[in-house]
């Protein structure tokens, strides 16, 4: 119960005290000019808003695609549909996420956006829920479906009340390596202006300022292990009880 | 409570599967009367689930007719029907992310029964199938054994009070002891209940044991032979029966035979918490204990008497006993085990009597006598 409750805890904690110590090493220093203009409060929370935004947004839309997908794919009269909806995904997570990005970016000939930069993010973050909702919905043990007709449930009943529940572990293990891919790729994000880490990133790189470039690092591999964890809290709070 | 039985009349059903030569069900006509254990038995594949199967329109007929208690089950919604049929299926079908009293309540709950009733009926079924619903209530399936999940699946079966039963080989998955009691607490129910049952298994004993009337089909579910278990026994149809029922039918007869139906001896019985010293043995050489609520506990030898300051330790453990419900053979067995009289206890496991082996071969030589 311990050691569980110390690896629980040691994710945020390690994540803790790596972004405290970078940002407590770069303000303890002394900025430039052309530095405090990216290193300052009100434009780091810019860039964290902006890249969580891009992060829900994305995370949203996956769900919001990849589980009804993944349930019609399931279903008796749909089964065929499960293929042609993996190979989809799949062409989504292996194309290049910047190559989709831009190219999606050029197609819309918009200036942008949040919206321009969710879209191909979301394609590329499609592939994880969507295989394991169609895999946890199949894996579902079919003499517990016939029970549940057999006793009078409906067939959407079963579906949502034996099925589904029994799916949510592994729906949740696959959100959660959406969010991450999500979280990460949100850093392409400012080639499309819709800002986030990447922005201190590139700015660090192009313009040769160490303490930027190694900011918007941290902050954004901090964020994706805090993002990583809070799946793993969701996994474990809204995981059906009385299976382990 | 308790509604009875009804009868089920199957009328020329056929089940046709598209694509398929044979049917897998062809021109099956049978009546299953109203309170009365039906077991349909046959080898695997031959059709026998298909057909229990298209009672509850799990599997819809391609032809014929079939009623329960009259009505025509072709005609009702489907799941309505379902609600309205209990089942009961191998490894109980729980679902695993429900407590126990979520699973017997399901059907209560689609039935649109309020939260006190359905509340006070899980209450009375987790009763009815000897589980304590103040342990056991709260409890997820995984934390059963394989024998207290058959017995949830049976309460769920029954909790909205059906008057028709299917079971599809409830008891296939549990080790033999444990099935020979769940198909005591059966007996013990339907004593109780009188429903309508069909039964599916492809075990002669167990269909031997249950049924009042037993099915024997073959390939497409055509029926072989549909008689009472006595009358199979002693006058199999054809080869093929013959071969279901076996060999050892005399041994199979004391199946049909139950506890109940023999006379009982009596044993020197005393309390737990009695004194060794007040114990009077008489002729006998052992006395049996029994706890607070009268069950058997252990047995205690005259020698052992002598010298033991207390009850409780003293002695060896009552370690198979056998109902009223329990077969001869059953109890035959809880002989062997005890290595001499086998304790029988009534409803709620209390102490009613002893049976020893005499008793057994004099019912056997009647049997004899008669055939």
């Amino acid at each position: 119960m311990t050691a569980e409750r110390i690896r629980f805890w040691a994710q945020p904690v390690a994540v803790l005290l790596i972004v405290g110590g970078v940002l407590a090493w770069v303000f303890s220093s002394r900025l430039t000019a052309t530095e405090k203009s990216t290193l300052n409060a009100s434009s780091l929370v810019k860039a964290l808003a902006d890249h969580l935004l891009m992060t829900v947004v994305v995370t949203a839309i996956v769900v919001l695609v990849a589980v009804p997908a993944g349930i019609v794919a399931t279903r008796p009269w749909a089964r065929w549909l499960a293929p042609v909806f993996l190979a989809i995904a799949n062409v989504g997570q292996a194309a290049p996420a910047l190559g989709v990005l831009v190219l999606w970016f050029l197609l819309t000939g918009a200036s942008g956006g949040l919206w321009v930069a969710a879209l191909p993010l979301a394609f590329y973050s499609l592939l994880p829920v969507l295989r394991n909702t169609i895999v946890g919905l199949q894996q579902v043990d079919p003499s517990l479906v016939d029970a549940g007709r057999g006793i009078g449930m409906s067939a959407s009943g079963v579906l949502w009340r034996v099925e589904f529940p029994l799916a949510t572990p592994l729906i949740l293990a696959g959100l959660r390596t959406s969010l991450v891919l999500a979280v990460g790729t949100a850093t392409f994000g400012l080639f499309v202006n819709a800002g986030g880490f990447g922005l201190l990133i590139d700015t660090g790189y192009k313009l040769n300022l160490m303490k930027v470039l190694v900011t918007g690092s941290a902050l954004a591999a901090g964020l994706a292990l805090l993002v990583d964890w809070i799946g793993a809290v969701i996994e474990q709070w809204f995981g059906p009880k009385g299976l382990r | 409570m308790a509604e009875k039985g009804s009868e089920i009349r199957l009328d020329h059903v056929t089940k046709r599967y598209p694509g398929q030569k044979a049917a897998a069900v062809e021109d099956f006509s049978m009546v299953v009367p109203a309170g009365k254990i039906v077991v349909f038995v046959g080898p695997s594949g031959c059709g026998k689930t298909t057909t229990m199967r298209m009672i509850n329109r799990l599997i819809e007929p391609t032809s014929g007719t079939i009623t329960i208690g009259g009505e025509d089950a072709l005609k009702i919604d489907p799941d309505d029907l379902r609600r309205r049929v209990g089942y009961a299926i191998q490894q109980a079908g729980l679902f695993p992310h429900f407590t126990v009293a979520q699973n017997i309540g399901v059907v209560p709950g689609l039935l649109g029964w309020d939260r006190k009733k359905t509340a006070d009926r899980v209450e009375e079924m987790m009763d009815l199938v000897g589980l304590d619903p103040g342990e056991f209530s709260g409890r997820f399936p995984r934390q059963l054994s394989g024998g207290q999940q058959q017995r949830v699946g049976v309460a769920r079966a029954l909790a909205a009070d059906p008057p028709v039963l299917l079971m599809d080989e409830p008891f296939g998955a549990v080790d033999p002891i444990t099935r020979g009691h769940l198909q005591d607490e059966l007996l013990r129910l339907q004593n109780e209940l009188r429903k309508t049952i069909v039964f599916v298994t492809h075990d002669f004993d167990e269909a031997v044991k249950l049924g009042d009337k037993i099915a024997v089909l073959g390939d497409r579910s055509t029926i072989l032979q549909y008689d009472t278990p006595d009358a199979i026994l002693a006058n199999p149809a054809d080869d093929t029966v013959a071969g279901f029922v076996g060999a050892g039918a005399s041994l199979k007869a004391l199946t049909l035979l139950r506890v109940r139906d023999v006379e009982l001896g009596q044993a020197v019985t005393a309390r737990v918490d009695a004194l060794p010293s007040t114990v009077e043995l008489g002729e006998e050489r052992f006395v049996l204990v029994l706890d607070q609520r009268d069950r058997p506990l252990r047995w205690v030898h005259l020698k052992e008497l002598a010298h033991a300051k207390s009850l409780a330790g003293a002695g060896r453990p009552v370690q198979d006993s056998v109902t009223l419900q329990s077969t001869l053979r059953d109890a035959l067995e809880a002989m062997v085990n005890e290595g001499g009289r086998a304790v029988v206890t009534g409803n709620r496991g209390e102490y009613v009597g002893t049976l020893d082996l005499t008793t057994v071969t004099e019912v056997v030589q009647r049997l004899r006598a008669n055939a």
